[in-house]
């Protein structure tokens, strides 16, 4: 286990090595592509390997840094946890290196590629810090250094005023997450005895302090990972940064984020409490089935895959939840499962939404468009971009033989044992948020037609998407890796529940043993009696049934196709302004779903007398929670301001009467 | 559950698969034929569909200009996804090996697949016809996939399973027992099936009137051999749910063993089965006019509660008894 370990400090060191040559890119912009990226490269190839070598090999190994305080030296630690999101992290770093010198050729010129590349070096080395991290020092550092590297990605085009109050709505939220996460660490470090996790694991915190810790750390975690109500700063704040960093946001900030979630509440809390895997699981659902509604409602292609962010890590805190309550119920095999479901969809969202988001800057490269309602057409003039992406969105809608299917179909699976547990409430609970689920992923494919229906398909809606080009063979190369991790995922699953057995074995010491009991063919996470799903034969039974159509077909007395015009009524030829729009598809959902948003709709004549169609749709979250709390923020500012009369005798009368106070309470 | 080292039983497969091809057509016509009966037509033979299918693929395609690959692949795909659904459903016999390549929960998928490649067919053209289809195909179906699956759990959490064959052993060994929660479900799902298919007071398959249709707006631009594969997709899934009604929720005259006799005894049950639902169904169809679109979501709820009633009298009634 020490040789994935010593993998790990060297993608560290080549991480860190490619953010310092960035310094010098601004004045050489070869660097960037010479140097820059391919430590880059490196370093997320050797996390790669790293975390493969440590979910092969299972076992724990640990160094320590000579860094951090002079009592506390940084603990690092390898397990099969960490290992799990080193690869994760590795195998989409891997495609953003390859993506990066052809979108970063855009900012040659305008914007700072130093800062570019320092900041993106800097942000893969604190993620890789966090998930290697074992004590809470250690952690909060490199946990801050990830908000901050993050930051100023977002701002990285700070010239435009929405991208400055993106990030700074970011960086509010991200620092009132990581407060809660140092309050939780400090229950557990009070109780235990020591800021190491060791200390941590020892002490087991439980009862009324565990669920304190439990409830801080969940705000803390769950803020950054985008968990409804808490999700405000994503689609503000993923879509204003650079594309490539947008996949390494969305499908890798917010697993890093669901890595401390798991380590904190699997590993370093006590006993599982079941109440504590309700509201996991409900803050789930919500999440899931909320995020795809606002998604819907978007036309702007980065903020709506933003927004899928959310649905996505909402479905995997269903999987999450589903493994607290069967663990804290007493089901360790059942918990594994979900635990099981939960991880795949981890490594799942994670290799789509990378898709999508490096998809998404190709079209913004190509077209330098954001607004879906101005594309169309492109798959014609960007035809790997739009194989890419329709893998991408075939995945991500849970459709087989891709692998959102596999991990949603684990899920689901989870949920159907819950007919195991005593308690009638949560049985009938369960099932509940597994038609959110289902709703879920329904409405995740609605959107997902409209997505792709507007953007590559029917006829270009706008003068750049006329002229578009492909992109750069590494930025398709990128994306390739990605989509061809996607297939793979979908169509073996057997293997990776395989690798991701260990990691149950490692926090809930039980493993899947009937997972794979059937062969490599079978998939048979309770057991073959209950369910069962052959991912491989299901992708060549698919491909047969294609292959006999055609075949068939190709044999009658009519082979040729003629092109014609589309049938227009008798009128006149269609335009690209007859085609439905992004929100005219949505239009029913929107209407169906209406309470839940703050919709603004006008019709208005402009100067030359044409009706204009004014929509907004609002997230209510804002009125409900945000708008209130910053209110109450300012009040409480000004109230305290009255402290602060400006005179210097006030203040030392303060810190006198402080002063006493707190000798009357130590005496 | 089935032996999946049985040769006999995996020969099966490709035989109700062909079963399944043709008689898909032919469900279809029996239904327009009773439904011409009923409105005092002579209607057409069962067998129309079938003719009408040879003509299409002897006929010449046409691909409009704007339409790109995902246009001309989508027939594939979904004929493929359907076809694929319909062989892992217990058809004639209980004995199916395929279903434990896919349970009901890929079934859903299978489906799910095929409608998204259909809908996004209708975008591709880049007509009004089609987005308005694709649109109300997508809202229709996003509200019917958690009601069916809601039905799905109960039968599921009945059997403790999601493989089809054992359900419907499950329920062929339970006899006769009238349960809340299967009522519950089977309604839901009949209502489920009449949206997801198309049919009348969710959609209409026989209209072209441009505002009221949804199936057949996205497949407007079709002609040819890829408007046949499209047709053949959609009597595929007709008779799909069916099988899925009548197999699993009466499941009596399924063959329990592989000899000749039980399987021709199990096909002359289904085929009667089948027969009675398509009767049925053009009765409803008779009698029931068609849904504005937004008293659809209405009609989609209510199968959602009724599956919910289902799942929910399934555990506080039944589960642990």
């Amino acid at each position: 286990m020490t040789a994935p370990l010593s993998l790990a400090l060297g993608a560290l060191a080549a991480a860190l090595l490619s953010a310092v040559a960035a310094l010098a890119a601004d004045e050489r912009p070869m660097l960037f592509r010479a140097l820059v990226s391919p430590l880059f490269g490196l370093a997320c190839a050797l996390l790669l390997a790293a975390g493969l070598g440590g979910l092969l090999h299972p076992g724990v190994a640990r160094a320590t840094l000579p860094l951090g305080l002079p009592w506390l030296h940084w603990h690092l630690r390898l397990d099969a946890l960490a290992a799990f999101f080193l690869a994760l992290i590795g195998v989409v770093g891997l495609a953003v290196a390859l993506y990066a010198p052809g979108y970063a050729r855009e900012f040659e010129k305008r914007e700072s590629l130093a800062v570019l590349g320092l900041f993106t070096g800097l942000f893969l080395t604190s993620m890789v810090l966090v998930v290697l991290a074992d004590d809470a020092f250690a952690f909060m550092v490199a946990w801050e250094l990830m908000s901050l590297a993050s930051y100023f990605l977002v701002t990285f085009q700070h010239e435009h005023g929405a991208n400055r109050r993106a990030g700074f709505l970011y960086l509010l939220m991200a620092e009132i997450g990581a407060l809660a996460i140092l309050l939780g660490f400090g229950v557990l470090a009070g109780l235990g005895d020591g800021f190491a996790f060791d200390a941590m694991r020892r002490a087991a915190v439980g009862g009324g302090w565990g669920t304190l810790a439990f409830v801080l750390a969940f705000f803390g975690f769950g803020m950054k990972a985008g968990l409804v109500p808490l999700h405000a700063w994503l689609p503000e704040a993923h879509p204003v940064a650079p594309s490539h960093v947008s996949a390494l946001m969305s499908g890798v900030m917010l697993k890093v984020a669901v890595y401390g979630f798991i380590r904190f509440c699997f590993d370093l809390l006590g006993d599982m409490q079941i109440s504590w895997g309700v509201a996991v699981l409900v803050v789930g659902a919500v999440s899931a089935l909320l995020g795809v509604l606002y998604a819907l409602m978007q036309h702007d292609l980065k903020r709506l895959l933003a927004y899928h962010s959310v649905e996505n890590v909402g479905i995997i805190f269903i999987g999450l939840g589903l493994a607290m309550v069967f663990a804290g119920a007493g089901f360790p095999a059942l918990a594994a499962l979900g635990l099981v479901a939960a991880l795949y969809h981890t490594i799942n969202h994670a290799l789509f939404k990378g898709l999508l988001f490096l998809g998404a800057g190709s079209v913004l490269h190509a077209t330098h468009q954001r607004d879906m309602e101005r594309m169309g057409g492109l798959l014609k003039l960007l035809p790997w971009t739009g194989l890419f992406f329709l893998v991408g969105c075939i995945s991500i809608s849970a459709l087989p033989p891709f692998n959102g299917f596999v991990s949603e179909w684990l899920t689901f699976q989870a949920a159907l044992q819950a007919w195991a547990l005593e308690n009638g409430i949560l049985r009938s609970l369960i099932p509940v948020t597994a038609a959110m689920l289902a709703l879920t992923g329904a409405l995740a494919a609605a959107c997902f037609v409209k997505v792709y229906g507007v953007t590559f398909l029917g006829q270009p809606r706008s003068t750049p998407a006329r002229k578009a080009h492909e992109v750069s063979f590494g930025m398709r190369a990128g994306q390739g890796v990605l989509a061809a991790a996607c297939l793979l995922l979908g169509v073996l699953p057997t293997f990776f529940t395989g690798l991701l057995d260990t990691v149950p074995g490692l926090l809930l010491g039980q493993h899947l043993p009937q997972a794979t009991a059937g062969g490599w063919l079978w998939l048979t996470p309770v057991n073959a009696h209950t369910a069962s799903y052959s991912a491989p034969l299901v992708f060549a039974a698919l491909a047969l049934a294609w292959w006999l159509a055609a075949w068939a077909l190709r044999r009658g007395a009519v082979r040729q196709v003629r092109r014609c015009d589309a049938w227009d009524c008798g009128f006149s030829p269609l335009t690209p302004r007859m085609q439905y729009s992004a929100t005219g598809f949505a239009q029913p959902i929107r209407r169906v779903f209406g309470p839940l948003f703050r919709i603004e709709e006008s019709m208005s004549r402009d100067e030359e007398g044409l009706l204009r169609h004014r929509l907004q749709v609002h997230d209510r979250l804002w009125e409900w929670l945000y708008l209130p709390v910053g209110r109450a923020a300012l009040r409480a500012g000004r109230w305290v301001g009255h402290l602060q009369g400006g005179n210097a005798r006030i203040y030392l009368g303060w810190t006198l009467a402080t002063l006493g106070a707190l000798l009357w309470l130590i005496s | 559950m089935a032996d999946l080292l049985n040769p006999a039983a995996w020969l099966l497969v490709p035989v109700q698969a062909l079963l399944f091809l043709v008689g898909a057509p032919l469900l279809a016509g029996w239904i327009r034929q009773w439904k011409g009966r009923l409105q005092n037509r002579r209607g057409p033979a069962p067998w129309q569909p079938l003719r009408d299918l040879r003509k299409l693929f002897a006929k010449e395609a046409l691909v409009a200009h704007s339409a790109s690959t995902v246009f001309r692949a989508a027939p594939y795909v979904v004929f493929a996804s359907t076809l694929l659904a319909v062989c892992i459903v217990p058809f004639i016999s209980i004995l199916q090996p395929a279903t434990a390549i896919a349970d009901m929960i890929v079934l859903v998928g299978f489906l799910a697949l095929g409608r998204f490649f259909l809908a996004l067919a209708g975008m591709d053209v880049g007509s009004s016809f089609g987005g308005m289809g694709s649109s109300r195909e997508m809202l229709v179906s996003a509200l019917a996939e958690p009601a069916m699956l809601m039905a799905v759990f109960t039968l599921a959490m009945s059997a403790h399973s999601t493989n089809l064959s054992t359900v419907a052993e499950y329920n062929l060994a339970q006899g006769l027992v009238l349960r809340p929660s299967y009522l519950f479900a089977l309604l839901g799902l009949v209502l489920v099936a009449v949206a997801e298919t198309g049919r009348i007071p969710v959609d209409n398959p026989a209209t072209h009137l441009e505002l009221t249709m949804i199936h057949e707006a996205m497949i407007l631009e079709y002609s040819g051999r890829h408007l046949a594969l499209m047709e053949w997709a959609a009597q595929l899934k007709l008779m799909l749910y069916g099988v899925l009604l009548v197999n699993l929720f009466f499941p009596w005259g399924l063959a329990q063993t592989l000899s000749p006799a039980a399987l021709l005894a199990g096909l002359m049950a289904v085929a009667a089965k089948l027969a009675a639902l398509g009767m049925a169904l053009a009765v409803g169809e008779t009698v029931l006019a068609k849904m504005r679109l937004f008293r659809v979501p209405l009609f989609l709820n209510l199968a959602f509660l009724l599956t919910l009633l289902g799942l929910l009298s399934h555990i506080i009634l039944e589960a642990g008894a």
